[in-house]
C-alpha cells in the first residue's frame, strides 16, 4: 500500500520537476516580458535535440551539456527579444495591443523553429539512453535518469529563486514584473530587463528539454506544442510569476499525469485540460496567485 | 442605419465575382486549378468566420481548427447515410454546440486566458477522439464517401455566400454595434444595456458554425480521415494570420488577405516543400512587425496621404 | 421568470423612495471601501455625493450600477432589490451612469454610441426607425447633433462627457448616476454642464452625482451626502453641509 503510494508520489514528482522548470520559463516570458510565447515548446524541443546531438555525436553527457545549453539558449532568447520584440513593443499602441501582437508573432517563431528542427534533424523519431539503470526507493523502482532530472530541476529552480531574491538583477526583474513604469522611473533599464527575462525563459525551456531528453522519451520535431500547453496550465495552476507556485503546480500536474497514464495512457492531456478548465472557472489567479 | 465604415463592397463587384465563380466549371479548368480555388475559398470562409467574432471583440480565438475538425468528423459519421446539403449544416451545428459550451465557460475570462484555452482545445478534442477510437471503436481513422470535386466546389461557394451574408448582416445590425462596443470596453457596454456574455457566446458560436460547415464540406475531398488529419493546428493559425494580414475593418480585407495568403501558401508548398513553414513563419514575423493593421492599414495610410496631398495642392493653387 | 429580470416579483416591496440603500458593505481584501452606508434618493431630486478622494464614492456607484456586488446590505430601486444584479439588467430597469474616466466607444461615431444605448438599454426593444429617431432626439437634447458622425475619439473632453451622458440618457433611465461629470472642464464648460444637468432634471429624471466642483454641488443639488473612508458622515441640505464641522475638518484635514 505504502509502496503504491510512494510509487505514485515519486513518479509524479519526477515529471513534475521538469514541468515546473518549463512553467517558470514560460511565466517569466509572459509575466514580465508580457509575451505569450506559443513557441515555448519549440525551444524545449530544441533543447532536447541539442542534447541528443551532443550526446550521440560527441559523447557529451547531458549534465555536462547543461554548461553549453544554458548560456546558448539564454543568448538565443535574449537576442530574439532585442531584435524583434523590443521594436514591436515600441510600435504597439498599447500594452494590450503588444500582448496580442507578440502572441501572434510567437506563432511565426513556432513555424520557423519547428521547420529548422525538421531540416536539421529530420522527422524520424530519435532517442538516446543515459543512466537508464533502475534504482530502488522504498520498494518502488525508478530509472536513475529520472531521479537525476528531478534533482536537477529542483536545484535549477532553487538557484533561480535565489538569483531573483538576492541579486540586483533579480530584484530589477521582480520590480519590472510588478510595475514596469515605476521600475523604469527607479532607474531600471526596462528593455534590458525584459530581454533578460525572455532569455531566461528560453534558457529554462532549453534546460527543460535537456532534462526531458534524459528520460528516454522519443524526440520528434512536433513534440513541442504539448509542453507549451503544459507550461500554460502549470502557470495558471501555480499563479503567474510565482516560482514556488510553478513548482507546486508542476508537481500536481506531474502527479495527475502519472496516475492517469497508468490507467488510461491517451488521456493525460485530457486530464490536464479538465484541470485547466476547472481552474479557470474557479480560481483564475491560481492556487497561490494573488 | 448607416453601415459601419461605409460600404464594404459594391454589389456590382460581388455579382461579377459570383458569376465568375459559378461559371468556373464551364471553362473546364484543370483539376489542379479547381482544387486550388476550392482551397482558397476554404481559407476565405475560415478567415471571414474568424473575423466575425474576433475582429470586433479583440478576443483572439485559436479554436478554428477544433471547429473545422468537428465538421470533418460529423461528415465522416453521416456522409454515408445523408446527402451533402444535409451533412454540411449538421457539421456546422455540431461546431455551434461545441463553441456554445466552450464559450459559455471561457468567454467570461480575460482575453489571454480565453486564447490560451482555445489554443489547447484542438489538442484536447484530438486526444479525446483518438482515445475514443483506440479504446471504444477499436479502429483509428475512418473512411469517407468522398464527393466529386465539382460538388465540393459548389458547396464551398454556397458556404462562402452564406458567411458573407451573415458577416454583413451582423455588422450592420445592432449586434455588430454591440460587438464593437465589447471590443472597446466591456464595462461600458454592459452599462449601456448589452448582455455582454450572451452576445459573446452567441456570436462565437455563429462563427464556429461556418467553420464546422467548411470542415464538413472539405472532408468530402478526402477518402480517409483520422484525428490527426482532421484536427490540425494549421487550420487555426492560417485564418488568424490571414485576417491579420488583410485587416479586419472592412469586409473585403479578410477576403483579400485570405486569397493572397492561400496563393502564397500554394506557391511555397510547391516550390519549397521543405522550407515553406520557415518562410511562412518569417513572413508572419515581418507582417506583424511592419504591418500591424494589415494590408488594409497600408491602403488606408496611402489613401490618407493622397487625400492630404490633394488638399495641399488645392491650397497652393 | 428568472429573478432579476424586469418584472420579476422577487424581493420587491412598496417603493417609498426611488433608491434606498441600507447597511451597504464592501471590502477589498483589507480595505473597507464601504461600511454600513445608508441613504436614499427621492424621486425628482438632485442628490450630491461628496467626500475626499478615496472616500468610496465611485465604489458606491459601482455597487448601485451592478459593476460590483456588495458583501452585505440592500439596494432597493423602485422597491425592488437590485444588489448583486448584472449591470445590463440594472440599466434596463432604469439606472443609467457615466464613468469617472470617460468611457465612450472611441472608434465608433457619436451617433453609434448613443444608438447602442438606445437599442440595448431600454426595457422594451425598439425597431430601427424608433431607435434612430430616439437617438436624434437625444443628440439634440445634449446639443451634439452637429457632430453626430464624428468619431468619439476626435471630440474634446467636454463633448466626450456630454456623449457619455447622452448614451446613458438613451437607455431611458429614471435615475442617472453622474460620476464627476465636470472634472477637467474649464469654467465655461462647467456652466454648460450644470445647465445640462438642470435640463435633465426638468425632464423628470432623478440625478445622483459625484462631484468635486463645489460651486456646482452647492448650486444645483437639493441635498448632499458626505462620505469619508467608506462611511457616511453627514447628510442634509447644501447650506447645512457647508457649515458642518465634521465635513469641514475632513476636507481641511486632507
Amino acid at each position: 500500500m505504502i509502496v503504491q503510494f510512494l510509487d505514485i508520489a515519486i513518479g509524479g514528482l519526477l515529471t513534475g520537476g521538469i514541468y515546473a522548470l518549463m512553467a517558470v520559463g514560460f511565466g517569466l516570458q509572459y509575466g514580465v516580458a508580457r509575451v505569450l510565447n506559443i513557441s515555448h515548446g519549440e525551444f524545449i524541443m530544441l533543447g532536447a535535440y541539442c542534447t541528443w546531438t551532443l550526446f550521440t555525436s560527441a559523447g557529451v553527457t547531458p549534465l555536462v551539456s547543461m554548461l553549453f545549453c544554458a548560456p546558448f539558449f539564454f543568448a538565443i532568447g535574449f537576442v530574439i527579444y532585442r531584435i524583434y520584440y523590443t521594436p514591436l513593443r515600441r510600435s504597439s499602441e498599447s500594452p494590450a495591443v503588444f500582448e496580442g501582437n507578440s502572441m501572434l508573432a510567437s506563432f511565426g517563431l513556432l513555424f520557423v523553429v519547428q521547420n529548422l528542427a525538421l531540416i536539421i534533424w529530420g522527422s524520424p523519431v530519435k532517442g538516446y539512453s543515459y543512466l537508464a539503470f533502475p534504482i530502488q526507493l522504498s520498494g518502488a523502482v525508478f530509472s536513475a535518469n529520472r531521479i537525476v532530472t528531478l534533482i536537477a530541476s529542483v536545484i535549477l529552480g532553487s538557484a533561480f529563486y535565489v538569483f531573483l531574491v538576492a541579486t540586483r538583477t533579480g530584484k530589477a526583474i521582480r520590480a519590472a514584473a510588478q510595475d514596469p513604469g515605476a521600475a523604469e522611473l527607479m532607474g531600471v533599464r526596462i528593455n534590458r530587463v525584459l530581454a533578460l527575462c525572455f532569455g531566461f525563459g528560453a534558457m529554462m525551456a532549453g534546460l527543460g528539454g535537456l532534462l526531458l531528453s534524459m528520460t528516454s522519451i522519443m524526440l520528434s520535431p512536433v513534440m513541442g506544442m504539448q509542453y507549451t500547453l503544459i507550461a500554460i496550465i502549470v502557470v495558471v495552476l501555480g499563479g503567474l510569476g510565482n516560482i514556488k507556485g510553478s513548482f507546486i503546480g508542476g508537481f500536481i500536474l506531474g502527479l495527475v499525469g502519472y496516475i492517469v497514464s497508468s490507467s488510461q495512457p491517451g488521456l493525460s492531456m485530457v486530464a490536464y485540460y479538465v484541470i485547466f478548465l476547472i481552474l479557470l472557472l474557479v480560481r483564475p489567479t491560481g492556487l497561490l496567485g494573488k | 442605419m448607416k453601415s459601419p465604415k461605409g460600404k464594404w463592397f459594391s454589389p456590382v463587384v460581388l455579382i461579377v465575382l459570383l458569376l465568375l465563380l459559378l461559371a468556373l466549371p464551364a471553362y473546364a479548368p484543370s483539376e489542379y486549378t479547381f482544387i486550388l480555388i476550392t482551397n482558397i475559398l476554404m481559407y476565405v470562409v475560415l478567415t471571414l468566420s474568424w473575423a466575425i467574432f474576433s475582429g470586433p471583440t479583440g478576443y483572439i480565438s485559436l479554436a478554428p481548427a477544433a471547429f473545422f475538425g468537428v465538421g470533418v468528423y460529423a461528415s465522416a459519421f453521416l456522409s454515408s447515410d445523408l446527402p451533402l446539403f444535409v451533412v454540411v449544416p449538421i457539421g456546422g451545428a455540431a461546431s455551434f454546440v461545441l463553441a456554445y459550451l466552450v464559450g459559455s465557460l471561457t468567454l467570461r475570462l480575460r482575453g489571454m486566458y480565453f486564447t490560451m484555452f482555445t489554443f489547447g482545445l484542438v489538442e484536447l478534442v484530438r486526444n479525446l477522439l483518438h482515445w475514443w477510437e483506440v479504446n471504444i471503436t477499436g479502429t483509428v481513422g475512418r473512411l469517407i464517401i468522398s464527393a466529386d470535386n465539382t460538388i465540393v466546389f459548389y458547396a464551398m461557394v454556397a458556404t462562402f455566400l452564406a458567411v458573407l451574408f451573415a458577416s454583413d448582416l451582423i455588422r450592420r445590425s445592432k449586434f455588430g454595434l454591440a460587438l464593437r462596443s465589447i471590443g472597446e470596453s466591456e464595462e461600458a457596454a454592459a452599462h449601456s444595456g448589452v448582455n455582454v456574455n450572451r452576445v459573446k457566446v452567441i456570436i462565437f458560436a455563429v462563427s464556429a458554425f461556418f467553420m464546422g460547415a467548411t470542415g464538413a464540406t472539405m472532408s468530402m475531398r478526402w477518402t480517409y480521415i483520422d484525428p490527426t488529419l482532421a484536427f490540425n493546428i494549421q487550420y487555426s493559425f492560417m485564418p488568424v494570420l490571414m485576417a491579420i494580414f488583410g485587416g479586419m475593418g472592412h469586409l473585403y480585407a479578410p477576403i483579400t488577405g485570405a486569397t493572397l495568403f492561400s496563393l502564397l501558401e500554394e506557391l511555397l508548398t510547391t516550390k519549397f516543400p521543405y522550407y515553406y513553414m520557415l518562410l511562412f513563419g518569417l513572413t508572419m514575423l515581418v507582417v506583424i512587425l511592419f504591418m500591424p493593421h494589415g494590408l488594409e492599414g497600408i491602403i488606408e495610410k496611402w489613401r490618407n496621404r493622397v487625400k492630404a496631398g490633394m488638399r495641399g495642392s488645392h491650397e497652393t493653387a | 421568470m428568472r429573478s432579476g429580470e424586469i418584472g420579476s416579483k422577487r424581493a420587491c416591496g412598496v417603493a417609498m423612495k426611488l433608491l434606498e440603500v441600507a447597511g451597504l458593505n464592501k471590502h477589498f481584501g483589507g480595505l473597507a471601501a464601504c461600511t454600513n452606508v445608508d441613504f436614499h434618493v427621492e424621486q425628482g431630486e438632485i442628490l450630491g455625493l461628496i467626500g475626499p478622494n478615496g472616500a468610496g464614492k465611485t465604489t458606491l456607484f459601482n455597487l448601485v450600477s451592478g459593476a460590483l456586488a456588495p458583501d452585505s446590505g440592500t439596494i432597493a430601486f423602485k422597491g425592488c432589490d437590485i444588489a448583486g444584479h448584472k449591470p445590463h439588467e440594472i440599466t434596463r430597469r432604469g439606472i443609467g451612469r457615466t464613468f469617472q474616466s470617460v468611457r465612450v466607444f472611441s472608434k465608433m461615431s457619436v451617433f453609434e454610441n448613443v444608438l447602442l444605448g438606445h437599442h440595448f438599454g431600454n426595457a422594451k426593444p425598439s425597431n430601427p426607425k424608433e431607435a434612430n429617431e430616439g437617438t436624434e432626439r437625444i443628440l439634440e437634447f445634449v446639443e451634439l447633433s452637429a457632430m453626430k458622425d464624428a468619431r468619439a475619439m476626435d471630440l474634446i473632453l467636454a463633448n466626450q462627457k456630454r456623449l457619455e451622458v447622452a448614451r446613458a440618457l438613451a437607455t431611458g433611465p429614471d435615475l442617472l448616476l453622474l460620476d464627476e461629470v465636470m472634472a477637467g472642464l474649464n469654467p465655461t464648460e462647467v456652466a454648460q454642464a450644470m445647465a445640462l444637468v438642470k435640463r435633465i432634471r426638468e425632464k423628470g429624471i432623478t440625478i445622483l452625482m459625484i462631484e468635486h466642483v463645489m460651486k456646482a454641488i452647492m448650486s444645483i443639488c437639493d441635498r448632499i451626502v458626505v462620505l469619508h473612508h467608506g462611511e457616511k458622515i453627514a447628510e442634509g441640505l447644501p447650506g447645512d453641509i457647508s457649515k458642518n464641522k465634521t465635513v469641514i475638518e475632513v476636507y481641511l484635514g486632507e
